[in-house]
């Protein structure tokens, strides 16, 4: 159950993206880098992937 | 240095005999549930049958497939190799190449290929009855749509995820490339305007639907600041909110009669396509974050939602199906619902789901530049398409508990039934299948709906299924607002669907013309993106528009255009695939895509030379042309034409969708010819040189499939101990 619930906690926070960000802080961290804000690193990448919207399928 | 999983090249030689025992074990349980689950249906005729037969039989194929087919192609025929990296290892830029755990990825690619297809495409195929569409959606993804969106995923993997029309120009040949873009461009011009007619047949005359749709936009909006300056990056919260306001506006929708919107509300189809059409236009120029991306949560999360809902519902409710196994119209192809018989259309009818090839643009799109390790192509690409094919056997379980009589009188067209209770009630008798009008008004008023009479298009009848579905699960009376739920949640994706299409068909033709004139191919030059946009929309709008007023019902005419468009590219895909088997010297392996690449021509071919050439005015466009045409010249009018403009308007639609039907056939024509002309010389040769990219060595170490085993986890934990560390990125 205990297992299930860690699970289901890392699962959500690899498709709402916190998991990116923290992935983000600890590669900055290793290299020296100062990260940019939140919002400054969340906008850059939503405009990066703007120019490839994916087709949806019917 | 490549770390390798142990057991990965020998898969099973490893293994202690006592799980081999109870492997063998398990999957001869399984086998006997399929066997026993397929009987069943196989042997019911004229009886009373359990929806859960169909559940069974699928799920247990399914698995079958997935354990052994799957891992065969996976091994054996692609060659999938864990030691080679992908290129999402490789060229790895935190935007579109980025290594993705395989089970976020499964969730992102079976978001972006499952939208309204599977829920639509069974439901109109149920006029033939329950077991042609089962058949057809169980085996046709087991042979030939999960093999098509495994085998594309696979060789765009290894190409760095080019596209569908990258790789047949530069593996096939510059005729078949050319002839594969402008295919795909015009199969998606079709494709948005089925999806969007869906929408506004759903749509009209209903102020609670209109109204809890149009809340959909604000909503959305309101996420997109929400997730850009509000909270940066809270997807799920931002989801949440956007979750519980789309509930409350289904709910608001029920009172709208008491806000005095309902008059206001209650919108015609002409109305809705300007409205359909402007916002499709706007929705495309405005920046992705303000509302695709947070209608693409709303809807992803709603669709995954729904169909764990729809799965709990009928286990918990156990349906009997009110359908026949097989009805008359099977064999004669005098349907209502669209024409022609069994073969080739309930093929045609069914693309998502079955086969779809609109499937290959995404398997060679944004996906294969996610995937972490080559075998997690066999979960992704074979396990999401199987993940689809449930919900379109879901779908076709819903449109078979809805009572017979129902279901024909909403999806007859309206030329057919009139548009009243008592007209439809008559025809659905004439048809075989008793009702009466009090009947037809009771199931309107059960869903608070005006009426329920020529609701075409597939999702009020799903709608419908649903309702029943949940409303006998879960009790409470809610009928009315499950039905509302259910055309909410598919006209959501919808959008979602018009709304990338467009965007996506504006690059493609930014693209394409910007190869002659450079200034239009940039991206950024705003001009370029309003007129290109400004084509796409009105392109698709036009056949929507056609669609809408048409005298003999938009989906009977559309329909099977779409299902056929959907199935030649389809035929483009397997092509592709079966062509770069060859020419990678797996000629023994060809028939892995040949044969469905064979049986989806043979299909396609018959729909459309029926289609062109077919001499009965119901089938044939131009025997119909023909038909109006004549009547038109000697002054007469022919059911359903009312007056001799709509006399025109026939003759005129049934020329331009005979004349592309001819147009697509043609195309898919040229692309296997060029292909043929490849083959013979890769066969000659033996092999031949690809455009594949070197291997390099992978230092990522994963698990294959969905759970790791014994020998994995081993290594995932020797690769995170060695010391290599930096260069080895671990994942659980």
């Amino acid at each position: 159950m205990r297992a299930l619930l860690r699970g289901v906690r890392w699962y959500l926070r690899e498709i709402g993206g916190s998991a990116r960000w923290d992935a983000y802080l600890a590669s900055c961290a290793e290299h020296g880098h100062a990260p940019v804000s939140r919002g400054e690193f969340e906008r850059a990448r939503a405009d990066a992937r703007a120019g490839s919207p994916g087709a949806r399928c019917c | 240095m490549s770390s390798r999983i142990p057991t990965q090249d020998h898969p099973g030689a490893a293994r202690p005999p006592r799980s081999r025992t109870r492997s063998i074990v398990v999957w001869t349980l399984v086998a006997l549930v399929g066997a026993t689950a397929w009987t069943v249906l196989a042997l019911s005729r004229g009886e009373s049958v359990n929806a859960l037969w169909v559940l069974f039989a699928a799920l247990a194929s399914y698995a079958i497939a997935y354990r052994f087919y799957a891992r065969f192609i996976t091994y054996r025929v692609l060659r999938a190799d864990d030691a080679r990296a992908t290129p999402a290892e490789r060229l790895h830029n935190g935007v579109d190449f980025e290594v993705t755990d395989r089970r976020v990825l499964f969730g992102h690619h079976f978001a972006a290929i499952a939208g309204a297809g599977p829920l639509v495409g069974p439901v109109l195929a149920a006029q033939m009855g329950y077991l042609p569409g089962t058949i057809w959606i169980v085996v046709g993804v087991v042979f030939a749509g999960a093999v098509q969106d495994l085998t594309i995923l696979f060789f765009s993997m290894r190409r760095d995820g080019k596209s569908l029309g990258q790789m047949v120009r530069e593996e096939i040949g510059l005729v078949g490339g050319i002839a594969a873009l402008i295919a795909v461009f015009a199969i998606m011009i079709i494709i948005l305007a089925v999806l969007a007619l869906i929408v506004v047949n759903a749509l009209a005359e209903s102020p609670w639907g209109v109204f809890s749709i149009a809340l959909t936009i604000p909503i959305a909006l309101f996420m997109g600041v929400y997730l850009r300056y509000l909270r940066p990056g809270r997807v799920l919260e931002a989801t949440g909110i956007g979750v519980v306001l789309l509930l409350a506006a289904i709910v608001g929708g029920g009172y709208v009669e008491q806000l005095g919107l309902a008059a206001d509300l209650t919108l015609s189809k002409e109305t809705l396509v300007l409205a359909l059409v402007v916002y499709g236009f706007v929705a495309s120029v405005l920046p992705v974050w303000l509302l695709l991306t947070p209608r693409d949560y709303l809807s992803t999360f709603m669709k995954i939602g729904v169909i764990v809902l729809l799965a709990a519902s009928l286990l918990v409710a156990r349906p009997v199906l009110a359908n026949e196994a097989v009805t008359s119209f099977a064999r004669e192809g005098n349907g209502p619902v669209f024409a022609g018989s069994l073969f080739p259309f309930v093929f045609i009818t069914i693309a998502c789901g079955a086969l779809s090839g609109f499937h290959a643009l995404i398997a060679s799109g944004t996906t294969p530049k996610m995937v972490a390790k080559e075998r997690q192509v066999r979960l992704i690409g074979y396990g999401g398409m199987l993940m689809e094919s449930f919900v379109a056997i879901s779908a076709l379980i819903a449109a078979s508990v809805i009572d017979q009589g129902i279901y024909f009188a909403m999806n007859s067209p309206a030329g057919a039934t009139g548009g009243d209770a008592a007209g439809a009630a008559q025809f659905v008798t004439g048809l075989g299948f008793p009702t009466s009008p009090e009947t037809l008004t009771a199931a309107a008023a059960a869903v608070e709906e005006p009426s329920l009479v020529s609701r075409t298009g597939g999702a009020p009848a799903l709608a419908l299924g649903i309702s029943q579905v949940f409303h006998s699960a879960f009790g409470g009376g809610l009928q009315a607002f499950w039905y509302h739920f259910a055309i909410m949640f598919e006209a959501l994706f919808i959008l979602t669907a018009v709304d990338a299409g467009t965007r996506v068909g504006r690059f493609m033709l930014q693209d394409t013309v910007g190869n002659v004139w450079k200034k239009f191919g940039d991206l950024s030059w705003r001009p370029g993106n309003l007129l290109a946009s400004a084509a796409v929309v009105a392109a698709w709008g036009y056949f929507l528009y056609v669609g809408v007023t048409d005298p003999l019902g938009g989906i009977n005419q559309l329909f099977p255009l779409f299902g056929i468009a959907n199935q030649l590219l389809a035929a483009i895909a397997l092509t592709l695939a079966t062509t770069l088997l060859i020419k990678h010297g797996r000629l023994r392996y060809a028939w892995v895509t040949g044969v469905p690449l064979a049986w989806d021509l043979v299909t396609t071919m018959t729909a459309s030379y029926q289609k062109v050439f077919s001499d009965n005015p119901a089938i044939g466009y131009f025997a119909q042309r023909a038909r109006y045409a004549d009547a038109l010249d000697a002054g007469q009018l022919l059911a359903p034409a009312k007056a001799p403009d709509e006399m025109q308007q026939i003759v005129t639609n049934s020329t331009v969708n005979g004349v592309l039907q001819s147009v697509f056939a043609v195309l898919v024509l040229v692309v296997v010819a060029n292909a043929a002309v490849v083959v013979v010389r890769a066969v000659r040769a033996g092999s031949l040189p690809t455009t594949e990219v070197p291997a390099v060595a992978s230092q990522l170490v994963e698990p294959a499939g969905l759970f790791a085993s014994a020998g994995e986890k081993a290594a995932v934990a020797a690769a995170g101990s060695s010391g290599t560390g930096s260069a080895a990125e671990v994942r659980r």
